[in-house]
């Protein structure tokens, strides 16, 4: 029994498509697509290319810079090309601030993106409401960012934590039952995923208890003996990237997924990869899925990722591609780059469905500034057919449903004088 | 209660053990060579890559066997190229390069395979529990228990009964005499840093099943094995052994009651027995001087 | 040879006091120029104990990151004092140094070295463990540095970029020159004495473990003190900056720039930020390349970049 069931061509392809997004990566950060004549805009991204991000900051990079193409070849930002210029945060808040220090000081960047790491986007989120620079987080979770923490500057594509919990609980309650058990890694984000879902739990009249892991464990059979013996319905597993692997086939080697269901809010098409096919399962949100049949330019984004990095396009892909078409769109419906202009102008901008790639068309929310993206709520599965269909959406929640009333987020929109 | 306790302590020192077997590597390297190996984790890493990458051809057993001598092959280069101008100097310097290794194993095997984690698999009869109460001592939990137990074993052997390991013995007394003997120390050097990649190479096929292969695998898994080396009392084998089991055990147990405090408990223990044993468990007078 | 010298430190803080109008111009910007300071200032800390005392700490950064918390609790909930928070700062790594000092200062060598990076590590866990007080690894946030009054006028050293430039010089230049007293005091000579001689200095009657202890504290004091202004440079405290990798980066300043010398270490500091930053810029795989440089340098510039200049220049 191999430790692997790939043959030789797709590892070599495997391979080849790595080596493909690095040279990608090379040319890109900072990429350069020149203009003929006109001075670029340039929009300057942020993310943790190095460390245990790379695998989902890179795919953003890929969909930003597939955006930026597109957008060039439609004439870019008001007539003027644009440029993007990356950065790696090496998954350090003082490199990530220095990182948008430099893009705003010197390269005078129009706009900021990024990070992929919730602590590093409200490190960088002080910097660019300092210069008044607009802010588009693409891929960091953390309630604050559009809560207690918000700015009229920082408008976010992916979902909060607690729309993600939001969207599943419901289901997770309605088909396994109301006992569960949290494994929780010990930081901000967990604790934020995990205050979400105890309290629906709580108000559905369940209980609960749970394991705060430390991150970077390598071992879980210590928490899934607690887990165990408190006998949940549910073990809902919030950690993520390397650490969800990791405890996700421990669980599956222990026969767990035998006595109980798993699910939680994210398990990322990236992740997913990661894991043997016995660890593939359990019921998750997705925040974007390549597999939309019937919804418009869904297809066609999937198939210009694959293009690029040989398999379906992640959440990820889409982010980066969503955060900069959302700020050339603006810009190109402003005739403007003045930020808090445009900052006025996406509070409770409707995205339109070549950008959106879901059903329906998310706004960003005026109160929060949080894009109401459609949740994709389903189940993880070994692979059907394509390599890809490792997760079937079961049933698509609607952005504003999960996000639940503004007042909850806890931020007070300021807007400079 | 009690039985969640034992439950723990059995497995703390499954999770001890391979601890012990990354420590043993960094051990022999510190004893006979004076260099603290930083990129001991890179070598982890390169040893999981190598079962990943050969296991099509070979299988798993194939992969577990041929991946850690592959491992100690590229340890050997890296030995003869990068590490040997060093010896006799500072070990400042072999801290340096060995921390500037690890960020090239870490961005190379990047480079070569991709940021993303790669699923690993593990033959199906290993990937199950014995039974339903003692459901976390899995099939592969135990193999990687006596496979430690086979690598320390061959260790034993091999320091005690060969020469090459009564020299590496000798060598970590007292180098001086041993070059006085007239044997050749640097062979000795190469073969024993050899020996240790080997060993993390082993870890690294082990680990690869257990956990996420990805680039930075390794460095979570390295400051562990130090602490298990000091505890135990730097210099001596037995302690490191002694140590890495007691480390998994205290995690084990304190994840249990305190699970935030699980990794900090390995490094109070650490302060602990430098105040009571400032040469640690096992180490020996002027080990530490 | 003392013209010459006084030359050269002319010279040096000319380069410094001119920063901010020479970066730009050459593809800088000031922030880089602030953040080469601070971390320089790290790097001689550091090289107080490793060049002068002759001792390999690699667990600095831990007293590096204590000060960065110190700074910014202070800011957070004691008082909106940038001057007390560096103070704060400072009194952190500084006495955390020193208590754990007494629990190493008998240890030498590899030894040495490998109980520092396992102590700095404790201290790096509970940064990250302990989410109520420091944010955990989300960081220390919603502080920021307070403008400076000075009676005559207020320095807002906030929003001036330039301005907090010139702040944290002044810092800088206060602790350097506390750092060269300290070096040509009596103390100071011992130190060295030590260095190149540990067993004749115990002959001498020389207390070898009280005067390692005290060169250890002084370099944690001065290492908070970075670690303070690291935590203005970026309104924030993460526990990264406590790390062994930090550490690293720190000792690799110090013999890059030549730790046999006193301002070596911001030199290595310059080249390493600069480096890095443009690399990083360049290229994903940055990492190799500052893997490389670290090879590089151990193999071919053992005695540093001034070390390699002094040496072929006489």
């Amino acid at each position: 029994m191999p430790i692997s069931r790939r043959s030789w061509s797709v590892d070599r392809r495997t391979i080849l498509k790595s080596g493909a997004l690095i040279a990608a990566a090379q040319i890109t950060s900072p990429f350069v697509i020149r203009a003929r004549g006109e001075t670029p805009i340039r929009i300057g991204m942020v993310d943790p290319l190095t460390g245990v991000y790379a695998a989902i900051a890179q795919n953003e990079v890929v969909g930003a810079k597939y955006a930026a193409e597109e957008i060039n070849k439609k004439g870019g930002i008001l007539g003027r090309p644009i440029e993007l210029l990356v950065e790696d945060s090496a998954n350090d808040v003082g490199t990530g601030v220095q990182k948008t220090r430099k893009l705003i000081d010197r390269d005078q960047v129009s706009f900021i993106i990024g990070d992929v790491n919730s602590g590093i986007a409200i490190a960088m989120a002080q910097v660019t409401s300092e210069k008044k620079v607009l802010h588009v987080v693409s891929g960091g979770h953390t309630d604050p960012i559009t809560g207690t923490s918000c700015s009229w500057n920082v408008f976010r594509v992916c979902n909060s934590t607690a729309m993600d919990a939001n969207a599943i609980a419901t289901t997770l309650i309605e088909k396994f039952g109301k006992k569960w058990y949290f494994l929780t890694p010990d930081y901000a984000y967990g604790h934020s995923v995990q205050a979400s879902f105890e309290k629906i739990l709580k108000s559905a009249g369940g209980t609960s208890a749970a394991s705060l892991v430390p991150l970077g464990t390598p071992d879980y059979s210590a928490y899934l003996i607690q887990a165990k013996a408190y006998s949940p319905q549910v073990l809902i597993n919030v950690m993520g990237g390397g650490d969800q692997v990791a405890s996700l086939k421990q669980f599956v080697q222990f026969g767990l997924d035998k006595q109980m269901a798993v699910g939680g809010t994210l398990f990322e098409l990236e992740s997913i990869r990661a894991v043997p096919d016995g660890a593939r399962v359990g019921w998750w949100t997705m925040e974007w899925w390549w597999d939309q049949p019937g919804v418009p330019h869904v297809a066609e984004f999937n198939a210009a990722m694959k293009k690029i990095t040989g398999s379906a396009a992640t959440a990820r892909n889409w982010f980066g591609y969503a955060s900069v078409q959302t700020l050339a769109v603006i810009a190109n419906q402003e005739k403007t780059l003045d930020a808090p202009k445009l900052a006025h102008a996406l509070a409770g901008f409707k995205l339109p469905p070549e950008i959106a790639l879901q059903p329906g068309a998310p706004e960003y929310r005026a109160g929060d500034h949080e894009l109401m993206s459609t949740v994709f709520v389903g189940e993880a599965h070994p692979p059907q057919g394509d390599a890809d269909n490792m997760f079937t959406v079961k049933s698509p929640v609607p952005g504003d449903k999960a996000a639940g009333p503004v007042e909850e987020s806890g931020c007070k929109m300021q807007w400079p004088a | 209660m009690t039985l969640l306790l034992l439950f723990n302590i059995t497995n703390g020192l499954i999770v001890g053990a391979f601890y012990v077997l990354m420590a043993l590597g960094l051990s022999l390297i510190l004893n006979l060579s004076n260099v603290i190996n930083f990129a001991h984790g890179g070598f982890l890493v390169i040893g999981g890559y190598i079962a990943y990458a050969i296991s099509p051809y070979v299988g798993f057993w194939g992969a577990l066997l041929l991946a850690p001598p592959l491992t100690a092959l590229i340890g050997l280069a890296v030995e003869r190229v990068l590490i040997r101008p060093l010896y006799g100097r500072d070990p400042l310097y072999s801290l340096l390069l060995t921390f500037g290794l690890a960020f090239m194993i870490e961005d190379g095997t990047r480079f070569i395979f991709g940021p993303q984690g790669k699923p690993v698999a593990i033959p199906p009869f290993l990937a199950q529990p014995l039974s339903n109460d003692l459901f976390f001592i899995t099939g592969y939990r135990l193999f990687m228990v006596a496979m430690v137990i086979v690598a320390i074993a061959l260790l034993f052997v091999l320091l005690r009964y060969t020469r090459l390991g009564i020299r590496i013995r000798a060598g970590t007394l007292d180098l001086e005499t041993v070059a006085a003997l007239g044997i050749n120390v640097r062979m000795l050097r190469s073969l024993n840093f050899a020996v240790g990649i080997f060993l993390a190479g082993l870890s690294g096929v082990l680990a690869a099943g257990q956990l996420g292969l990805e680039p930075t695998m390794g460095t979570g898994l390295l400051m562990p094995s130090f602490i298990a080396i000091i505890v135990g009392g730097i210099g001596s084998l037995p302690g490191t052994l002694a140590g890495g089991l007691l480390i998994g055990v205290a995690s084990g147990v304190t994840a249990v009651f305190f699970p935030a405090a699980s990794e900090a408990v390995i490094y109070m223990m650490m302060a602990v027995v430098l105040l009571a044993r400032p040469r640690g468990l096992f180490g020996e007078e002027g080990m530490m001087s | 040879m003392q013209s010459r010298k006084l030359i050269v430190l002319v010279a040096i803080w000319a380069v410094l006091l001119l920063a901010p109008y020479w970066m730009a111009p050459l593809g800088g910007y000031t922030a880089l120029a602030t953040r080469v300071l601070v971390l320089g200032l790290a790097a001689m800390s550091l090289n107080f104990l490793l060049g002068f005392t002759g001792v390999l700490s690699f667990g600095h950064a831990a007293w590096f990151g204590l000060g960065a918390y110190g700074a910014g609790l202070t800011l957070k909930h004691l008082a909106t004092s940038t001057p007390l928070a560096l103070l704060a700062g400072m009194l952190l790594g500084g006495l955390c140094g020193a208590i754990l000092g007494t629990l190493i200062v008998r240890r030498r060598g590899v030894y040495f070295a490998m109980v520092t990076i396992a102590f700095g590590q404790v201290f790096y866990y509970i940064a990250f463990q302990w989410s109520s007080l420091t944010g955990g690894d989300d960081g220390l946030r919603g502080f920021a540095r307070q403008p400076i009054d000075l009676g005559v006028f207020r320095l807002d050293i906030l929003t001036d970029a330039t301005a907090f430039y010139y702040f944290v010089l002044s810092c800088f230049a206060l602790a350097v020159a506390a750092m060269g007293f300290i070096l040509r005091s009596p103390f100071g000579r011992t130190m060295i004495a030590i260095r190149e001689n540990e067993r004749r200095s115990r002959f001498l009657g020389i207390p070898i473990e009280r005067h390692i202890w005290i060169a250890f504290t002084l370099s944690c004091f001065f290492m908070g003190f970075a670690g303070a202004l690291y935590a203005l440079v970026n309104n924030f405290a993460d526990p990264h900056g406590l790390h062994y990798s930090q550490s690293g980066d720190f000792v690799m300043m110090a013999v890059m720039g030549g730790m046999r010398s006193f301002w070596g270490p911001l030199l290595g500091a310059a080249v390493f930020v600069v480096l890095q930053d443009y690399l990083s810029s360049v290229t994903v795989n940055w990492m190799s390349f500052v893997g490389l440089l670290f090879i590089l340098v151990v193999l071919f510039f053992p005695r540093g970049l001034l070390g390699f200049f002094q040496r072929s220049r006489a």
